[in-house]
């Protein structure tokens, strides 16, 4: 493929992670290119969370090694991975309903006021906060999202995918990762959350999305990697191969 | 097996109509949005009913002895404040604070400790008792009811233990009694450690609403996991819970002396309760995230003005036990339909 000569954004090889005795990933590989979606594939028990938890700091692999724009890293918690530039959207969304969009954008990460009243009395600068978070949602074309003093849990499960992930595509990072990010949502709201997964590629994030949801991934993946009995089984395209094809390769029922 | 990702496309036009926001009722969105009116509301409305019923209600004498007998379950109910805003609990808050009174006193009279010195010591005590909840609670991973529960039995025993059941009388005019000192205002009677306590609840008050601190304080009582996942150190924020409650309560047991004048281990069992009362009366949602300190407060004085008001009116005591049951139990249920946001 032509893509081949980029530098990768995010690689792995040879991975291995064990549980007690069972071996959830067997030296498995992974490589993540500038702009692109990278869709995530495979049964379950197939080692795709496994590989997600390692790649951003919820788990440490026994084996192999995990490089950040050619540079290795080891991440020990999230919190390492996220400081490092790696953004992680969870399945089970993490926001705090009762607080507002604003609040949650930069929760755990707020801005101070400046002079003695933020340095010594800690006072949060709320309106700068508000300002540019309204700034950040119009940058991403969420237009849904018009009052950011709304709290979080009046909007739609659409809306509050939305807000995480511009709190994930908010802060600087160099790669989001988005577990399940249509699992819970209605046909029109995956759409929307679709499109802003596309935005922020264009906008040149890479992503990686994992997801059982094949249409979705056959619609908006650049290229996509089948896990299989905790290896890389292939990594194709959605040009050249077909949903059938990957279910093949996903299920063993064909060498890839 | 493709056949699946074929979606119906009669199902789009469907979700469309859902995707407009969840709406509330106006005034469940104003008592949502400021979880504060529910509270002054009631305390107006019984205020007044009280007065009409006999008019010495609000004469300032009686609302003087009124602010002086909320100062000390008011401090005690702001620890339990931000304790359940983080969705824990603390059933030993009368305890830890008999326990720092003895200490306090005791080192005072009893030891012949220089009067700062015991006083100190006293308001550690105070602080190490919401260290050991603490502990507890993050390190050990014992639920916040259990925990509380345990120290509630340790506590007293202790105090008991040090100060043998005596009764400790601090020397008049020592410091320990200072906050028990008049402050006339007009034909107010207001004592220092009143003030002291509105002053902790401004200071508490801001912390919560203006710093990254309180920020973290709600959404580590509103979603726990999400916190941790969005990067909060979720142990810390807890942890920096207990122990500030703790110290808070230290200080309520330095207005507890002022206030009586003496230290004494046989003070009310039901302080405990009351505390969690006047959180959940103040609006304090028991499910954590939710309420604001100053809504307590009126929580603490409503509960003041029911027991002064139905007293003024010549109620016998056990109506003023049901009246306070009554308001724990509409104030709970108010919080559920409030909370019930989600379609």
């Amino acid at each position: 493929m032509s893509r081949s000569n980029e530098q990768p954004v995010l690689t792995a090889s040879g991975l291995w992670k064990f549980y007690g005795r069972v071996a959830a990933l067997r030296g498995t590989d992974f490589e993540l290119l500038p702009n692109e979606i990278l869709a995530v594939i495979g049964d379950n028990g197939a080692g795709k969370s496994s590989l997600i938890s390692c790649l951003s700091g919820a788990s440490v692999p026994d084996e192999g090694e995990i490089r950040l724009n050619g540079e290795p890293v080891r991440f020990r918690t999230p919190t390492q991975a996220r400081a490092a530039g790696i953004e992680t959207v969870y399945q089970t969304l993490a926001v705090a309903p009762a607080l507002d969009i604003a609040s949650n954008l930069y929760l755990g990460r707020e801005l101070r006021r400046s002079g003695p009243l933020g340095s010594v009395f800690r006072f949060l600068d709320t309106h700068r906060m508000r300002e540019l978070a309204r700034e950040q949602v119009t940058d991403l074309g969420i237009q849904t999202l018009q009052d950011i003093t709304q709290p979080v849990e009046t909007l739609s499960g659409g809306q509050r995918q939305a807000v995480a992930v511009a709190r994930a595509a908010a802060f600087g990072s160099k790669v989001i990762i988005l577990d399940e990010p249509t699992a819970a949502l209605g046909v029109r709201e995956s759409k929307q959350v679709l499109d802003l997964i596309r935005r922020l590629r264009d906008n040149g994030l890479p992503i990686v999305l994992i997801s059982h949801d094949m249409p979705s991934v056959f619609d908006i993946a650049d290229r996509i990697h089948v896990q299989r009995l905790g290896k890389r089984a292939a990594v194709i395209s959605p040009k050249t191969h077909s949903m059938d094809d990957a279910v093949a390769i996903m299920t063993g029922a064909r060498a890839a | 097996m493709s056949d699946q990702a074929v979606t119906s496309p009669s199902e789009a036009p469907d979700e469309d109509e859902r995707i407009p926001q969840r709406r509330q009722n106006p005034v469940q969105a104003l008592l949502h949005q400021h979880p504060a009116l529910g509270p002054l509301a009631v305390l107006i409305v019984a205020a007044v009913v009280f007065d009409c019923i006999n008019t010495r209600f609000f004469n300032p004498a009686n609302l003087s002895i009124m602010l002086q007998e909320v100062a000390v379950i008011g401090l005690l109910a702001l620890g339990q404040s931000i304790i359940i805003l983080t969705a824990g609990i603390d059933l030993s808050v009368g305890a830890a604070m008999i326990l720092a009174q003895m200490v306090m006193a005791g080192l005072a009279v009893n030891s012949g400790w220089p009067t700062g010195l015991a006083f100190v010591v006293g308001l550690l005590t105070g602080l190490l008792t919401g260290l050991v909840n603490g502990v507890l609670v993050t390190r050990l991973h014992v639920p916040p009811f259990i925990a509380t529960l345990g120290t509630l039995g340790v506590f007293t025993a202790l105090s008991i233990r040090y100060a043998n059941g005596q009764t400790i009388l601090p020397s008049h005019g020592s410091f320990l009694l200072w906050t028990g000192k008049v402050i006339t205002w007009g034909t107010f009677h207001l004592t220092t450690g009143v003030i002291l306590m509105i002053v902790l609840y401004i200071v508490v008050g801001i912390a919560l609403g203006r710093t990254a601190w309180g920020k973290h304080v709600y959404s580590v009582g509103d979603d726990l996991e999400a916190s941790r996942l969005m990067g909060i150190s979720t142990t810390r924020v807890l942890f920096s819970v207990y122990v500030t409650a703790g110290l808070i309560y230290g200080i309520a047991a330095w207005v507890q002396i002022g206030r009586v004048g003496d230290a004494s281990t046989n003070i009310s069992s039901t302080l405990n309760l009351d505390s969690i009362t006047a959180a959940v009366i103040g609006g304090i949602s028991l499910f954590g995230g939710r309420g604001v300190v100053v809504g307590t407060l009126f929580g603490a004085l409503i509960v003041q003005v029911f027991q002064n008001g139905l007293a003024l009116a010549g109620v016998q005591d056990l109506y003023q036990e049901l009246a306070e049951g009554v308001l724990v139990i509409a104030a709970v249920s108010l919080d559920q339909w409030i909370r019930r946001v989600r379609r």
